[in-house]
């Protein structure tokens, strides 16, 4: 299809504005040179546009989305519809406190709904993302070793098993990564971290239920080992949505978490953002939390922590994010999210033990909320890879699992289905699996070429990374 | 699988090309591009940079993988074939012809295979 | 209890069955007895669809909307087409994840494509990303890119949003890096003095433009001095002003950042907002996040895919330039189509309408008894010195339902204005300054 710079035809537009009723200001010698070229189109132009782009789009709402460690699960509409109330959209964000109690208030009833799940003492909605909430926490980490003038631990443990952001994000905070192998169960290997912590621990990340979906039975050992060696335990709240109501990070002896508001708590994920990465801790690191905090009880005010770690972005985080979020958290309540997360586990385990007939389960016993099914033997008895199950899975309409992650597993694909899908999906999905199973045996080639009815085929990758094409090119 | 007689391996599969006792040329060998796969891209170091060896003196990256590249040998990086910045697919095409650095005053070096030594290598892998 | 399980208890039942689990607590086994919470979370059980509809109502009421609005500082009051809401409240932009999978993800893609070309335009630098969480995070990435083994030294302009230069010391503080801060003169970066700081290990200089107090800097020549050094030089630009004034790349910038919540994005209480960032070609690989490239499926048609991926944590780990993988899509989406919807001719007409709104209320301020406080050119923000306390002026002005300017230190009032206000509007605030000022 078009872009929409080849439909543009100088002359056509939208008339948006009225002239300037005032004198027009002269930028002189500070005006730009270059022509700005930005498409010329008329509504209609730009509406058919859209739409033809979002029929090339698949989302939660086109079908199963079962990308593990993403948690797709259904975004309600209600939560669009309070996030763009006026008396949100409509606020500026330096405006006198007295005139945005109720943004306030929305603040104070997220940190204490999203503590009492979490079992933390203070939150801090500043972080946009996930990713900026791991940087935000191991910059507390940081500041508390620093306000002990502890300055020799200059390292955080991150198993093999975790997500790459955890590694990276360590590095941004400043740390060197030691990486840990995990046990022949995928979950933390005990003496291996015990070999690793000493003086120099910062701290270890973690997430639990851990990334191949099961719950890590000696966390409380493990958080006991890093403790007595004065580092701190991280949380990373990506695969929470197992656990609301069941237990707590706080309760398994972690002093930081985030969360991703845009996974456990429903707010869509807009094709990659906006997120939200509330950062929480424990009391005796509150004092380092970055902007400021709400305090009080109604009227509330706007607080400085002591020792803070000051700004990790503008204002205070995606706020419009975390209105969504509290509006799903406070119409599931207690008892909602936690039928939510026994759903998400029962609907993993029941795609899991269904699919295991065919598919390899190379940690087959109860998991949580995902699970990771291994195509190594395809890979090597009939040269179908994860890839090309993934890809065909396309044609049936259904978004594929991640691909290839976690690292420990060959030819792995990480599944979650979550519990807003129905044992009839459910049932229809594995029947998509196994017939792609049985075909990859009968003609593995129709397999390999898979999608067959999408937009476009498989696209050329290393095209792309070798002669990077990054922009419209007006002048071929 | 092509093995040029008159090049020195590594077991972390890089070739050298020894101009002298103290100089060499590094590059990756057929077998290494292979494994790797379709190359977009080399990050190289800068000339004059130490190298060490055993350690990583460079990676290149596929389109879902980055991997590093180790030196053989201690000494210091004369130059770089800056031409690869441009055409990371040479090493695939042409990986003998793809040296990736120059290395000079070479004071260390690992055990090296000759050519017959590194086949009888990867025929054990 | 408010619920979005589909399932009933009756199915639930059955599935446990199916895959031989007698009860919901079975699944739990690997979660010790210690630590499981006997009895229930501390907080409020479900509610309905329309109760949670007016407890949220209820919050937002007490929040106050200002209908007439003066205020800047890094949150733009701006017009947003009707089409803007329309398009990216689509369901399927809405909802997806991001475009890991291309084949089912092309539009998706393909607007992404097309912000990285709008971005270019506008800055007129080579490549753009497909976005950061905002603009403080993208001045603050702009300046570590810089970073080599060298160069270490940041030296960032007194004339910065305050935010922006947080936001660098938090991340600078991550990185163990030190930032030197460029004292300003007259309201604007002190060029001697920057001349003096440079040295061989400077990475880079960061201003912005124009700076917090809405004055144009001499980009040129701070672009010349850095330069000069060998150092880099990035720029925080405002998008709207970018549809008149001198690209970045006009005055040799290394890397365009900037906020973009102008570009359609509500003020929000301070977000979701939108970080652009673009650079030159030779910067190209150390920008951080996604980048959408264009290529050819199997067939030969043309397709998107998200490209240079070797650079990004997911693949790269503790060795990667920057940790992001979640962006701001959806607001790069509404900046896309809020710039298809402007055109060139309405991205102009934005710009001067708020520049020459801001001139006249600068004029109207005078005529009341201010004082503007720096006499360099500015395009829609600028400072006052009023001749009565900030505090009692902004009170008063608020019972007319009008934000005024933010209060700075003393007596001092930073003012913005935009397409959206009005001259009659303005002649009724300016009345009630000379009011309250003739007292």
């Amino acid at each position: 299809m078009k872009l929409i710079f080849e439909r543009s035809v100088k002359g056509r537009g939208c008339s948006v504005l009225p002239e300037c009723e005032v004198p027009v200001w002269d930028f002189g010698e500070y005006g730009r040179k270059k022509e700005l070229r930005l498409p010329e189109v008329s509504e209609n132009d730009i509406s058919r546009h859209y739409t033809e782009l979002a029929k090339r789009t698949h989302g939660v709402n086109d079908g199963f989305y079962p990308l593990g460690s993403c948690t797709m699960k259904y975004n309600p509409k209600i939560n669009e519809r309070t996030a763009a109330n006026d008396g949100f959209t409509g606020v500026h964000p330096l405006q006198p406190e007295h005139t945005v109690q109720g943004c306030l208030e929305v603040l104070k009833t997220a940190e204490q709904v999203f503590c009492e799940i979490t079992g933390m003492d203070r939150m801090t909605f500043q972080p946009a993302a996930g990713a900026h909430g791991e940087f935000t926490g191991l910059l507390l980490i940081k500041a508390y070793h620093d306000s002990r003038n502890d300055g020799k631990r200059t390292k955080i443990i991150v198993p093999d098993s975790a997500h790459g952001t955890n590694p990276a994000s360590a590095v941004m905070a400043g740390y060197t990564v030691v990486n840990i192998p995990s046990d022949p169960d995928g979950c933390v290997d005990l003496q291996k971290l015990r070999e690793a912590v000493g003086e120099d621990t910062a701290g270890l990340m973690l997430t639990n239920p851990n990334t191949v979906g099961l719950f890590d039975k000696n966390i409380l050992e493990i958080t006991r080992i890093v403790h007595d060696a004065g580092g701190l335990v991280y949380y990373d709240g990506a695969n929470l949505n197992a656990i609301m109501g069941v237990t707590r990070p706080g309760d398994m002896g972690f002093d930081v978490i985030h969360l991703n508001l845009h996974k456990t708590f429903s707010t869509p994920h807009g094709g990659g953002g906006p997120g939200s990465g509330p950062v929480g801790c424990k009391d005796f690191l509150a004092r380092f939390l970055p902007s400021v905090q709400v305090e009080g009880d109604g009227p509330y005010t706007f607080v400085r922590q002591p020792d803070s770690i000051g700004m990790v972005k503008a204002f205070y985080g995606n706020f419009l994010v975390v209105v969504k979020a509290l509006t799903y958290a406070l119409m599931l309540g207690k008892d909602g999210l936690w039928e939510a997360s026994r759903n998400a586990v029962l609907n993993a385990n029941y795609l899991m033990e269904k699919l295991a007939d065919k598919y390899k389960m190379p940690y087959r016993r109860t998991c949580m909320h995902e699970f990771v099914m291994s195509l190594e033997q395809e890979h090597e008895q009939i040269d179908v890879s994860a890839m090309d199950i993934a890809k065909a899975l396309l044609d049936y309409g259904i978004h594929p699992p991640t691909m290839y992650f976690p690292l420990i597993v060959a030819e792995a694909l990480m599944v979650e289905p979550t519990e807003t899908e129905s044992k009839e999906n459910l049932d229809e999905i594995i029947r998509a699996f196994e017939e792609i199973y049985e075909q990859a045996r009968t003609n593995p080639e129709a397999v390999k070429t898979a999608p067959h009815v999408t937009p476009v085929g498989r696209l050329d990758e290393v095209q792309a990374a070798r002669k990077p094409h990054l922009k419209y090119s007006y002048d071929e | 699988m092509n093995i040029p007689k008159e090049l020195k391996y590594a077991k972390s599969h890089e070739w050298l090309f020894f101009e002298d006792e103290t100089t060499a040329r590094i590059g990756l060998t057929d077998y290494a591009q292979k494994e790797l796969g379709d190359l977009v891209f080399v990050n190289l170091p800068e000339e004059g940079d130490e190298v060490t060896a055993g350690e990583s003196f460079a990676d290149v990256e596929s389109v879902k993988a980055v991997s590093d590249v180790y030196s053989p040998v201690s000494g210091t990086v004369a130059a770089i074939h800056e031409e690869l910045l441009d055409s990371p697919e040479s090493i695939n095409e042409q990986p003998y012809d793809a040296w990736l650095v120059r290395v000079e005053n070479i004071t260390d070096q690992e055990d090296l295979m000759d050519a017959a030594e590194y086949e009888a290598y990867l025929e054990e892998l | 209890m408010g619920r979005y399980v589909t399932n009933t208890r009756e199915e639930q039942q059955e599935m446990l069955r199916a895959i031989g689990y007698e009860s919901f607590d079975d699944l739990y086994r690997d979660v010790p007895e210690q630590m499981q919470i006997h009895g229930e979370l501390k907080i409020p059980c479900g509610v309905s669809e329309l109760e949670v509809q007016r407890r949220m109502e209820a919050m937002a009421a007490k929040n106050k909307v200002f209908p007439h609005i003066f205020r800047g500082a890094g949150a733009y009051h701006h017009y947003i087409p009707a089409i803007v809401d329309s398009v990216t409240g689509k369901e399927d932009f809405v909802t997806a994840y991001t475009p890991y999978q291309a084949e089912i993800s092309q539009g998706n893609l393909q607007s992404i494509f097309e912000y990285q070309t709008m971005i270019c335009e506008l800055t007129g630098m080579d490549a753009s990303n497909a976005s950061v969480y905002d603009g403080a995070t993208a001045a603050a990435e702009g300046v570590l890119m810089c970073l080599d083994r060298k160069r270490t030294g940041i030296l960032v302009s007194a004339a910065v949003n305050p935010q922006v230069l947080k936001t660098i010391r938090t991340y600078c503080y991550g990185r163990n890096v030190a930032v030197q801060v460029i004292p300003e003169k007259e309201g604007a970066t002190d060029t001697q003095a920057l001349r003096e700081m440079l040295d061989e290990q400077t990475a880079c200089v960061y201003i912005q433009q124009p700076n917090y107090y809405g004055i144009l800097e001499d980009v040129e020549e701070i672009g010349r001095l850095a330069h000069e050094r060998k150092a880099k030089y990035v720029v925080g630009c405002n998008p709207i002003s970018l549809a008149v004034l001198k690209t970045p790349r006009e005055y040799q910038a290394d890397v365009a950042v900037g906020e973009g919540q102008p570009l359609g994005m509500p003020m929000g209480f301070g977000g979701p907002y939108l970080g652009f960032m673009a650079a030159k070609q030779d910067m190209l690989r150390r920008l951080p996040g996604r980048i959408v490239g264009q290529t050819v499926d199997s067939q030969g048609k043309r397709g998107f895919v998200l490209t240079l991926q070797a650079r990004e944590q997911h693949i790269r780990r503790e060795k990667a330039g920057s940790n992001i993988c979640s962006n701001e899509a959806l607001c790069a989406m509404k900046a896309s189509v809020y710039m298809a919807a402007m055109g060139p001719e309405g991205m102009r007409r934005a710009a001067i309408n708020s520049a020459s709104m801001a001139h006249y209320l600068a004029e109207k301020l005078q005529e009341a008894g201010c004082v503007v406080k720096y006499s360099r050119p500015f395009f829609h923000e600028f400072v006052t010195e009023c001749p009565v306390d900030t505090g009692m002026l902004l009170t008063r002005l608020e019972e007319e339902g009008i934000l005024g300017g933010l209060p700075l230190s003393g007596r001092e009032l930073l003012w913005c204005a935009t397409e959206l206000n009005t001259k009659e509007e303005i002649d009724h605030l300016a009345g009630i300054v000379k009011e309250v000022c003739g007292r």
